[in-house]
């Protein structure tokens, strides 16, 4: 089955690191990337830029609303994501507690809607 | 008997020994637990039409496990006319391959998988128990909406949801690796706790429904000891619900008056369970890993043989409930642990030890932390304030029995 993994942590925590965090940071989800690759269970993954740079489209009675920012303001902003394709969600739940995400924020993982 | 009523009474007696097994093994691969249940629903139907007719046959249990999985071949194939079902066409071709191997292939017991598929903590934890009773025991939902007082209807609901998220999100049928089995056991054991607890909430017995679901949790201690005979805490769950069980005729009167445990007569106690539940405890404890639930099973030992010889050793209860606070932090424990210090160091004692735990909001409105705090005023000579306590304690009771008690230890104060 396929899952994504939504990674949600707070981005502020990110800005106020200084850079040999950050370098640790990104050593972190380099390594969990290969890892995840070389056991064949990555699909795709791709880290967002900040909320700060969202922009909310929304399209009433014909007419389309552009907003700036997310479209939620939530303590947390989801800023990355992982797409596996693993046995069950067993397997998924502990990949997802792998991720250096999940010690610093939360990993929702959701089943992908197979197509048919 | 007519062929009609003994196909009847065949396919009920299967339902009941055999549902959960067959449910686990029709859902085993595809994790889809409505569809089995239906498959198995159709099946027994099939069974009454034809079992009248040509005779109930000499394997009833593979007979409708052949009809069920045509049934959800069937399903597969209806669903798969609609899109290419690549996975559940597998899971097909299995059940037939399976279906070919003749009647008299044992079906292997998954039941276990499936009761760990139900406590999975990606499961609502209040669905857990009520999940187990419908898919291992075959309730229907209106019957355990009626045993933990919610309605038919949200009952209802809740369980398609969790048996949808079961399929849906991956949740595997499996009994987990040894290295998590350990906390995984706790959420089973927790369910079929809750279970118990829900059918031990009607002293008189006058609700079949959950009179009934006391001797399923009972059976289900029974299935998960046999399955894991070396969990120690799964040894004290059944330990102490065959403990409460064996007291069960004897917490009411013939009149339905209640009857505390102090004054119950051990010749009521059904002996032969209570020897059961010692031998059981005592297994638990030779694996030298102490838990929550052995430790409640050893403080109903200690009050059933406190009982039996007359003596109750209320030092040695002190230290049980102390070990039992400090697992489960529960301010009913600490009651208990209040009531037994009173036995030991005197009622100011038991009174310092009620005022402590009386910051906590749960128990302003819980009818035992009166009751103690009434008992333990009693003891200390202040009848004044005493009267108060199970004046609050009998405003609280819904149980008129309980209340009629309470009542009368109010009225010996007068």
């Amino acid at each position: 089955m396929q899952y994504m993994f939504l990674i949600y942590q707070n981005e502020k925590d990110w800005q106020q690191m200084d850079p040999p965090q950050r370098e640790q940071g990104m050593a972190a989800y380099a390594a969990y990337t290969e890892s995840l690759r070389k056991a064949g269970v990555l699909k795709a993954s791709d880290r967002l830029r900040p909320t700060a740079d969202s922009t909310t489209v929304r399209v009433t009675n014909g007419k389309s609303q552009v907003l700036d920012g997310p479209f939620a303001d939530t303590k947390e902003q989801l800023g990355g994501y992982y797409l596996v394709d693993v046995p069950d969600l067993d397997a998924a739940l502990s990949w997802a507690a792998r991720c250096p995400g999940a010690s610093h924020g939360a990993i929702e993982v959701r089943p992908i809607w197979a197509r048919a | 008997m007519d062929d009609g009523e003994h196909a009847r009474a065949t396919a009920d007696a299967v339902a009941r020994r055999s549902y959960g097994k067959l449910v686990a093994f029709l859902a085993a691969r595809s994790r889809d637990v409505a569809a089995a249940e239906d498959a198995l629903a159709e099946a027994f139907a099939s069974a009454l039409a034809d079992w009248p007719a040509h005779g109930v046959p000499r394997n009833p249990e593979a007979w409708l496990l052949t009809a069920a999985r045509r049934k959800l071949i069937d399903f597969v194939r209806r669903r798969q006319t609609a899109r290419a079902a690549e996975p559940e066409l597998e899971h097909a071709a299995e059940l037939l391959a399976l279906g070919e191997e003749g009647d008299d292939v044992a079906i292997p017991d998954q039941r276990l998988a499936l009761i760990f598929a139900c406590t999975h903590p990606a499961i609502d934890e209040s669905v857990r128990a009520p999940l187990i009773l419908q898919t291992v025991l075959g309730f229907d939902a209106a019957m355990i909406a009626s045993a933990f007082l919610v309605s038919p209807a949200a009952m209802s609901q809740r369980l398609v949801r969790a048996k949808t998220k079961i399929k849906r999100a991956g949740i595997p049928l499996r009994v987990p690796e040894h290295y998590e089995l350990t906390s995984r056991l706790d959420a089973v054991l927790a369910a079929i706790y809750a279970a118990f607890a829900e059918g031990w909430q009607d002293p008189a017995g006058t609700e079949p429904a959950r009179r009934e679901l006391a001797e399923e949790a009972l059976y289900l201690g029974r299935l998960v000891t046999e399955l894991l005979p070396r969990e120690p805490e799964a040894l004290g769950l059944l330990a102490l619900v065959l403990y409460a069980d064996a007291r069960r005729g004897a917490r009411r009167t013939a009149d339905g008056d209640y009857v505390p445990l102090e004054q119950q007569d051990p010749a009521l106690w059904d002996a032969a369970l209570i020897d059961e539940a010692e031998a059981l405890l005592s297994r638990a404890s030779a694996f030298g890993v102490p838990g929550r639930y052995q430790l409640e099973a050893a403080l109903q030992s200690a009050h059933v043989n406190g009982r039996r010889t007359g003596r109750t050793d209320f030092t040695a209860l002190l230290v049980l409930y102390e070990a039992l606070q400090n697992v489960t932090g529960s301010p009913v424990v600490a009651i208990n642990r209040a009531l037994a210090l009173g036995r030991v160091r005197g009622a100011a004692a038991a009174l310092a030890a009620l005022d402590e735990i009386a910051a906590d909001a749960r128990l302003a409105e819980y009818q035992p932390y009166w009751a103690a705090r009434a008992e333990a005023l009693v003891r200390s000579g202040a009848r004044a304030a005493a009267r108060e306590a199970y004046e609050r304690a009998i405003g609280l009771e819904r149980d008129p029995a309980v209340r009629r008690f309470l009542q009368s230890r109010l009225a010996e104060l007068a």
